[in-house]
């Protein structure tokens, strides 16, 4: 992620922070309470599948480049599978 | 807006100058679009809304000339008039001055709402100049306000508070919002390390007013205590600009602005989102 970064311009890269930044600052939804829906995501999957759950990634965010304040949110996360062989496993 | 009897008769407009982030340009914007609408004929009382840290007073160049100031106004130490400072300079252009001693919980909301209700009657605008923060300062400046303009710099902690802000005057019913980009500088948005005004106004997705260029002059003019607008410098030029538009008026943009989109000049005037 670094990496990709780095080669911005310093103005895209404040514009990409703000852009989730925003986004989460207008559905106020707090840290704590996004550490709680992901604990209880990663809780679920693990059900049929071990996951990552130290590198799951869990963030709100608008379709589309522009940040219409109308625009619906949703949420979206990125879970890392371990093993898929659970699934069968179970 | 309402059924006008004459044309004389034209009703007041309250406009809370905010940004929720401090030391963006609030103080120096209620002064420059105070003094620019009072040089273009107009009736306007700047009110300064920042009980404790009074700023106003000093930027206008009236700092010696207080005696009452607005917390004696709402407490009945004196009547709404004898706050009221008449700039010399400008015909028509009144200051009331904050409390230096006191702390926002002097003035309520409500308290607010009478003294400006009081003012509508001689004002054609009334101007008031926000403090920092979301808190009680806040609640009061927006008070009796109809309309804001909402200033931030291309930083993202500015827009960050003034994205806070409008979030906060859509809740409280503003229908009428307007942007003012502050201390821009062309030289860094081209370079790349500095949002453009259109980055800033795709971002908050509200009208944009104004680009105020970061100028040297207006360090020169608050050392002065006169403000710049009107005057031959860019922000002086950009702050003549951004009173006309408050006036209803379209205003193409200065050059400085260039690199904003037809798009945002038709809609920065007239679409209301």
């Amino acid at each position: 992620m670094r990496n990709f970064f780095h080669r911005k311009s310093s103005r895209q890269i404040a514009k990409d922070r703000l852009k989730i930044l925003l986004i989460s600052d207008r559905v106020n939804c707090s840290p704590e309470m996004m550490e709680l829906i992901k604990t209880d995501i990663a809780k679920v999957i693990s059900k049929y599948m071990k996951i990552d759950a130290e590198n799951m990634e869990i963030q709100i965010n608008t379709k589309g480049n522009k940040a219409e304040r109308a625009a619906k949110p949703s949420l979206y996360a990125s879970i890392p599978i371990v093993d898929m062989q659970k699934i069968h496993g179970d | 807006m309402e059924n006008q009897f004459s044309q004389e008769q034209k009703s007041s407009e309250v406009i809370v100058v905010t940004s929720g982030k401090g030391g963006v340009g609030k103080t120096t914007t209620s002064a420059n679009v105070g003094t620019g609408l009072a040089k273009s004929g107009k009736k306007v009382c700047l009110i300064d809304t920042d009980i404790g840290l009074r700023n106003l007073d000093v930027v206008m160049g009236l700092e010696n000339r207080i005696v009452y100031n607005l917390v004696d106004v709402v407490e009945g130490n004196c009547r709404v008039k004898q706050a009221l400072i008449r700039d010399k300079r400008h015909p028509g252009l009144y200051l009331m001055p904050s409390a230096q001693t006191r702390d926002k919980s002097a003035v309520t909301p409500g308290q607010m709402v009478k003294v400006i209700e009081h003012l509508k009657e001689q004002f054609d605008y009334i101007i008031l100049d926000c403090p920092a923060g979301i808190e009680q300062g806040f609640q009061n400046a927006i008070a009796g306000a109809d309309r804001a303009l909402v200033v931030t710099t291309p930083e993202v902690s500015a827009i960050r508070d003034a994205d806070r802000i409008i979030g906060l005057l859509e809740a409280n019913g503003f229908k009428q919002m307007d942007l003012i980009i502050n201390r821009l500088r062309m030289d860094m948005v081209r370079r790349g390390d500095m949002m453009s005004a259109q980055d800033v106004v795709d971002i908050l997705a509200v009208p944009l007013i104004g680009i105020i260029p970061d100028d040297e002059n207006v360090v020169i003019s608050t050392n002065q205590g006169e403000p710049l607008v009107g005057g031959a410098s860019p922000a002086g030029q950009a702050y003549a600009n951004v009173v006309q538009r408050v006036e209803g008026k379209e205003v193409p943009f200065l050059n400085f602005e260039k690199g904003i989109s037809f798009w945002t000049r038709v809609t920065g005037i007239f679409h209301k989102i």
